[in-house]
């Protein structure tokens, strides 16, 4: 059994009650989480260090403006912070941020996480149209009921990794009926309970409810199942890759928020990689007409090289597509593959390696003829 | 002569181009032998030498792939042997991962392939080359030689 922390307020002011507990305490300098910005009803994660400005902190809005394991590594790059801060964060986003670290993104180091059991985020368009709002009671009865509302972001509905592997304290909030009454934060680890000692508060001992979480965790997969054959029927070859790219105005939108596309310089953005007059005198006596920009489909599959093995399937990057190409689906369906290739799951251990810096002696002996 | 002319055209035509990138210290070795041991095999492998196969970029396979290329062979040493210690075992796990993702996309796992050549397997390389390039001919030419909009 865990340690849990039992707060009689709901979900969400109850963790806003910690936060505010440990910043008047001292115990952690800065709190990194979602906020409302100005009056027209914006959030964005932010930094925050006096307890009054946390009168307009929402850590769970069903919002992801930015994956916030991105956001993280940006933070920490240089170093660890000097002071603890303590983060509210998504299962994804965590699992994002641990892939950085792995990379030499970031650092762990003076940041406590809090994380919950996820119930998805809408899509970026529906807080564009001002529409969340009206949206949340909705949200947060299917969330206490366990049930998956269908305009969530795609890939957030299909999402089978809810639970957060790392997190040091744990918000219970999927398929729990008293969330509105009741804050249950578990405490998965010495350090947690020793942050949240003398706080006023009851304290139990508690477990996730498997068997709940269980049958919900049936329902994100139906609704993978049906993600992948959707797109299944559709990449049938290369013709139907093209098909489905060939709206690509290659804007590299989905590369810029992509948690785990990193690199400062990105070879598909790199003069190396531009077309040259050659390049395109070359190409056009081979083929007799090309499609410009070039290399759409080099973009593509190159990024499906890169990123999948640590794909956290967030779906930031089917959100910001313009032209609504169903990248998350693609990106999960093959990361799916290729993780389970080599045992991995992104995130889930900052001391695991990342599949393609190791290796065994005897392996994939299938690759090889 | 007339003849000879026109049968060599043809075989030209039906004849697959397989990029073969191969290293510097095994198979590179491995198909100069097929070479002085006068070994005969299908003029269709278009080979580069690298210094190890973990310097095969997997997207040099991608690109090679777009470009039209019929298929790729990527060679190097025998798991062990690598002249660098282990830069094979690196090649091994990158070549799966994108096969991986060919057979996900359904574009043509088959046009891959990795094998391990050592420097005194003139034999092998000949060997490799003939059967890969007879199972390229079964699968016909690269369609994406005549895509545009890629």
């Amino acid at each position: 059994m865990t340690k849990a922390l039992k707060i009689n307020k709901n979900s969400e002011q109850g963790v806003l009650e910690v936060l505010k507990f440990l910043l008047e305490k001292g115990k952690v300098k800065g709190v990194f989480t979602l906020k409302k910005i100005g009056k027209d009803g914006a959030v964005a994660y932010s930094l925050i260090t006096k307890s009054d400005e946390l009168k307009d902190a929402v850590p769970f809005y069903p919002l992801m403006p930015v994956n916030a394991g991105k956001l993280l590594s940006r933070f920490t790059l240089r170093g660890s912070t000097t002071d603890p801060v303590i983060a509210v964060v998504r299962p994804c986003e965590l699992r994002a941020f641990i892939e950085l670290v792995k990379r030499d993104q970031g650092s762990l180091d003076n940041i406590f996480f809090i994380s919950s059991t996820c119930g998805g985020v809408y899509p970026l368009k529906m807080a564009a149209d001002k529409k969340i709002e009206e949206n949340l009671s909705k949200y947060w009865d299917a969330v206490s009921k366990g049930e998956i509302l269908t305009d969530l972001r795609s890939a957030c509905k299909g999402c089978e990794e809810f639970i957060p592997y790392t997190s040091d304290m744990t918000v219970d909030l999927i398929a729990k009926n008293d969330i509105d009454k009741q804050c249950v934060i578990l405490l998965n680890n010495e350090k947690a309970e020793k942050l949240v000692e003398d706080i006023k508060g009851g304290f139990l001992a508690r477990e996730l409810d498997k068997g709940k979480l269980d049958k919900f965790c049936g329902k994100r997969e139906a609704e993978k199942k049906k993600l992948f054959n959707e797109i299944e029927a559709k990449v049938k070859g290369l013709d139907g890759f093209i098909d489905i790219f060939g709206k690509c105005i290659g804007c590299h939108g989905c590369s810029k928020v992509c948690p785990i596309c990193y690199c400062k310089l990105c070879e598909f953005e790199s003069p190396d990689s531009e077309y040259k007059p050659s390049n395109y005198e070359t190409d056009l006596e081979k083929r007799g007409g090309l499609r410009v920009p070039p290399g759409i489909t080099y973009f593509q599959i190159g990024r499906l090289d890169h990123v999948t093995i640590s794909c956290v399937g967030c779906g930031a990057c089917e959100d910001v597509c313009p032209v609504d190409i169903p990248l998350s689906s693609i990106y999960k369906k093959v990361g799916e593959s290729v993780q389970k290739l080599f045992d991995y799951v992104p995130g889930k251990d900052v001391e695991e390696e990342i599949p393609l810096l190791t290796f065994e002696k005897e392996e994939l002996s299938e690759f090889e003829d | 002569m007339k003849i000879e002319g026109d049968s060599m055209k043809k075989d030209e035509e039906s004849m697959p181009k397989i990029l073969a990138f191969l290293c510097n210290w095994c198979s590179y070795a491995g198909a100069d032998l097929a070479g002085t041991s006068r070994l005969k095999y299908p003029p269709s492998i278009l080979p580069i030498r690298v210094m190890c196969s973990s310097r095969v970029d997997p997207l040099f396979i991608v690109k090679a792939y777009l470009g039209g290329i019929d298929g790729v062979l990527v060679a190097g040493c025998h798991p062990g042997d690598c002249h660098y210690e282990k830069g094979n075992y690196y090649t091994r796990r990158r070549f799966a991962l994108l096969k991986k993702i060919f057979e996900e996309l359904n574009i043509e796992p088959d046009r891959l392939l990795l094998s391990w050549i050592s420097a005194s397997e003139g034999t092998k390389y000949a060997r490799v080359a003939t059967e890969f390039t007879e199972k390229i001919r079964k699968l016909g030419e690269n369609s994406v030689k005549h895509k545009i909009f890629l």
